[in-house]
């Protein structure tokens, strides 16, 4: 009994640590949403200038399952998960918005001639302020919101066909029904 | 001291004040010093989300440099500290916050090494308590005036 005892402080040390270890398998730089389940931030943003498409605001996103993408000419990751949102815009059933956040009209335009524009709609979040709103810390993001206009799913970082597949896609399925 | 001395000092001390150099621009600064000064000591309190280990008054990352425009704004606006901490709380969860809040979920990050060191002084006052006082040395009358002679004749 008194061994047991003597080991104990052992016992504790070893939970610690493989709870420690286990912790420094995640990405820190993957933050929780603090928006998941809530209703998206209200907001109204104006065209990005000759993109063809028109502005987007919280009302036009409403009672339909959507996907909004922010994305940025200067975001590396972006022109990596490009391709994949012109594929994915194709898909039936699904909305996809664009918000350019922090990006000169004319830089973005020059992306969205490079890449393509998956994007039903585009708002130009020049000041970043929208983007504050929707929490975001680091482009590209993508949310998925609900009929109800809540977010939700954010998946932060480039989308990858295995993102898709795994939780997007099955998601909107969901939200669909 | 050679010259070339003087450029390493000099390069060196150019160094250390680029170290302690602010994320904060001088065109971002209020103009009324004491709402400047509660800007300052907010921005303290909070994280800055792309640096994570920085709070927004030391980064130069975008986004700290819109967040302390942000704080500034609702501080001209009148708003208090704690409505602000709530509304980027709001946003960017708790992560956002320097000094994660005490609640129950944070119990055990807020008072977990307190107590341990409680029950750690704890085990060891009882482990002092229990332990048997040294022993008297056991020695017979002649021994011990053998031991003080040889004491007293050291000295």
């Amino acid at each position: 009994m008194r061994r047991i005892l003597y080991l104990l402080p052992l016992i504790a040390f070893i939970a610690v640590a493989a709870w420690f270890a286990a912790g420094l398998q995640r990405d820190p730089n993957r933050i929780p949403s603090a928006l998941i389940d809530r209703p998206m931030p209200e907001f109204a943003l104006p065209p990005v200038a000759d993109a063809g498409v028109p502005g987007l605001a919280a009302a036009d996103i409403r009672g339909q399952v959507s996907l909004i993408n922010v994305f940025a000419s200067w975001c590396v990751p972006c022109r990596a998960e490009a391709p994949i949102l012109m594929r994915l815009a194709h898909q039936p059933g699904v909305k996809l918005y664009g918000i350019a956040y922090k990006d000169k009209p004319a830089d973005n335009l020059k992306f969205l001639r490079e890449f393509g524009n998956p994007y039903a709609a585009i708002g130009d979040d020049a000041s970043g302020r929208t983007g504050i709103d929707w929490g975001v810390y680091g482009v590209p993001e993508t949310f998925v919101i609900d009929r109800d206009g809540r977010i939700r799913h954010k998946e932060v970082g480039a989308l990858t066909p295995k993102s898709l597949n795994e939780t997007i896609l099955p998601l909107i399925a969901q939200l669909s029904k | 001291m050679t010259l070339k001395h003087l450029i390493a000092g000099a390069v060196l001390a150019a160094g250390l004040g680029a170290g302690t150099a602010w994320g904060v621009l001088p065109d971002e600064m209020l103009k009324d010093p004491a709402l400047e000064g509660r800007a300052r000591a907010l921005s303290k309190e909070i994280r800055c989300q792309v640096c994570q280990n920085e709070n927004i008054d030391d980064s130069s990352a975008p986004l700290a440099a819109d967040l302390r425009k942000l704080v500034r704004e609702r501080i001209a606006a009148g708003d208090g500290d704690a409505q602000i901490l709530e509304f980027l709380r709001q946003r960017y969860g708790d992560n956002v916050l320097m000094r994660p809040p005490v609640e129950p979920q944070t119990w055990i990050l807020w008072f977990g090494p307190p107590a341990l060191l409680l029950v750690a002084a704890g085990g060891l006052a009882t482990m002092l308590r229990r332990r048997p006082a040294a022993p008297e040395p056991d020695l017979a009358p002649e021994d011990e005036k053998r031991a003080r002679d040889l004491l007293e004749r050291n000295t």
